[in-house]
């Protein structure tokens, strides 16, 4: 067979989503980010929303999210994604917003933004990508950092006495009446994979139907940061990182029934 | 809504005039002496009527950020503070600058540092004019003296801010946003179509709308060869904004002898204190800056040729001083008279102070 016998839509098996530009990434190799980037852009994708869509980059090692995913992109300082997000959104009620933030970014300067955000039951997306370290800035301890877990700035162990306990975002947020989608995911395997990006999905529709704020958590390998390959990385992840922060829906319910029935639960 | 005349606050009439001239979106947070202008909002509910949103933040950085955000979308947004609420949003406001996004922000002054006090001051010029948050860079700063001008200068703000495309501070204080004055509110503006804003802005993050490619906005550049040509830029605009931009006021300087120099409220004093002055035979003007950036150098150097000596009189310990003594650069004296804390200075005191200093008596 020739080269053009086979480059045929029939043959095709797989192609790189439109969504995601051709600009080299600069994660890690064994890093999450790319592959959560790569779901959404295909989400984007197949929902047919790129012209509709705005998205809002962190600080922190998914800054440059907007060379990557090929929708308008702002750039916010470092923890008011969810600020921006909630300005767009109301300005411009007709379009997808997302926020794509980290632990640092989302669970510590942002937390203000992150609660209040979701109090107001902005529609947007918010994309967490917890990995329990500063990535970008050498591996710093973060909000989410485990208890014992080593770091630049906790390098003898995190001690909960000195430095406070690992902070469940999510669990947090659940209690937060303005969300309607919490769902805590992982990218490591394939069939994660595809249960991320029907929770990707699912949020993004809650936002255009005005149900309030969707956050997917995604619980994720810094390889780098933990100082681990790529595959112990994972290993370790799926022993110690779910033990805390274990996969799955945290709440998923329509803003107003799920208002009414926490108001009946009280 | 057509051209009115009514009696009201400065903050209020800020609020009225926000709306008439078409704008996209309010965002703030409680602060006295300016609670008014969010107040005033709510009640007159213009996502009702002009589609305007208006929104409560968490906080002053959630506000400006909001402010970057919408700004970002090419949208007409503006926030309002007072002193201590407009320290937090310093670092929204480097990012604004740093992206050259036109906005409105209104700092209606009170007396710190710190907490401070909820009376009025003129104490954050030195933040409104040489930067506040990091890096090079300059809003343009409107600085009104009358209820009016509240009602006036949002539509010159936002022309001014969609011109250059850059940050417009209106820098008022406590006296200006709470006292009440007769004001002829503008007529209503509509708010641009989303065609016109793309149009208008064609960098903005609106969602592509078949584009074609994305627009990003972002104030991240890590090759320091990009980041000082953008630098560059920014200081290009700038000189051509005090090139072009300067507003000032002339109160009696045909004839004077003497010119005081004073901004905002404090300006209205010294005209009392000026017709004091003038009543014992003494010659002498008022010059007020309209715009502390771009700052009146031009008009003041060329005063310095003609008058004998300066007053300039703040709501603070002297900073505008500080210019005017750059600009007359030793070849007239320059004297201050000031107060601090929230005290208000009456044009008595004024005048005994200016023949204290300058006429030595």
């Amino acid at each position: 067979m020739t080269r053009e016998e086979i480059i045929k839509p029939e043959n095709l098996v797989y192609g790189k989503t439109k969504v995601l530009t051709d600009n080299i990434m600069h994660y890690c190799p064994g890093c999450s980010h790319g592959v959560i980037h790569k779901i959404i852009a295909e989400v984007i994708e197949e929902m047919g929303i790129q012209d509709q869509t705005v998205g809002v980059a962190p600080v922190g090692c998914s800054v440059f999210a907007y060379n990557y995913i090929d929708v308008d992109f702002q750039e916010a300082a470092h923890g008011r994604a969810p600020a921006l997000a909630t300005a767009i959104k109301r300005l411009m009620p007709d379009k997808y917003v997302f926020t794509y933030q980290g632990d640092g970014d989302l669970a510590a300067i942002g937390t203000a933004e992150t609660v209040h955000a979701c109090n107001r039951g902005e529609n947007i997306v918010i994309f967490f990508v917890n990995n329990g370290i500063y990535g970008m800035t050498g591996g710093q301890m973060a909000p989410t950092t485990l208890e014992g877990m080593k770091t630049a700035t906790c390098p003898y162990g995190r001690n909960t006495d000195l430095y406070g306990f690992p902070l469940r975002i999510s669990e947090l947020l659940e209690r937060v009446d303005g969300t309607c989608y919490i769902t805590r995911q992982s990218v490591h395997k394939v069939a994660n994979i595809l249960k991320a990006k029907k929770a990707i999905r699912k949020a993004f529709e809650n936002s255009m139907a005005g149900k309030g704020t969707s956050v997917i958590e995604f619980v994720s390998a810094c390889n780098t940061g933990w100082k681990m390959t790529p595959i112990k990385a994972n290993e370790w992840m799926e022993e110690h990182m779910f033990a805390k922060y274990p996969l799955g829906d945290i709440k998923d319910t329509e803003k107003k029934h799920y208002v009414e029935n926490n108001i009946n639960a009280r | 809504m057509k051209e009115e005349a009514r009696l009201m606050k400065g903050n209020e009439a800020f609020a009225h005039a926000a709306i008439r001239c078409g704008a996209d979106g309010y965002f703030g947070y409680p602060i006295t002496p300016q609670s008014e202008v969010m107040e005033t909002l709510q009640i007159l509910k213009p996502w009702e009527t002009t589609g305007m949103v208006v929104l409560q933040a968490e906080s002053e950085v959630s506000a400006i950020n909001m402010v970057y955000a919408g700004a970002s979308c090419g949208k007409m947004v503006l926030t309002s503070s007072s002193s201590p609420g407009v320290s937090l949003k310093q670092e929204g406001i480097s990012y604004i600058a740093a992206g050259e996004l036109p906005c409105l922000i209104l700092n209606c002054m009170r007396g710190g540092p710190g907490l401070g006090t909820i009376q009025p001051s003129q104490a954050d010029y030195f933040q409104s004019v040489k930067g506040g948050g990091h890096g090079d860079y300059h809003m343009i700063v409107l600085a009104p003296c009358s209820v009016q001008e509240m009602a006036d200068f949002p539509s010159l703000a936002f022309e001014l801010a969609f011109k250059y495309r850059n940050p417009v501070l209106m820098l008022t204080d406590g006296v200006v946003g709470q006292m009440m004055e007769k004001v002829v509110l503008p007529e209503q503006k509509p708010r641009r179509t989303m065609e016109e804003v793309v149009k208008q802005c064609p960098w903005a993050t609106t969602g592509r709308m078949g584009r074609g490619n994305s627009n990003v906005m972002t104030t991240l550049e890590l090759v320091p060869e990009k980041m000082e040509d953008r630098n560059t830029l920014l200081q290009k605009k700038y000189k051509l904004i005090e090139e072009n931009e300067v507003r000032v006021e002339e109160y009696h300087l045909d004839d004077a002898e003497y010119a005081m120099v004073a901004f905002g409220s404090t300006a209205r004093i010294c005209k009392s204190a000026c017709e004091i002055l003038r009543a014992e035979g003494i010659k002498v003007g008022v010059l007020r800056p309209i715009t502390l950036f771009p700052f009146p150098k031009k008009q003041i150097s060329d005063l310095a040729k003609k008058v004998k000596g300066f007053l300039t009189v703040e709501m603070s310990a002297g900073q505008m001083v500080e210019d005017v003594r750059l600009v007359v650069n030793g070849a007239k004296p320059v004297e201050f008279y000031g107060r601090q804390g929230g005290m208000i200075p009456t044009a008595e005191e004024i005048a005994e102070s200016f023949k204290a200093q300058l006429l030595k008596k």
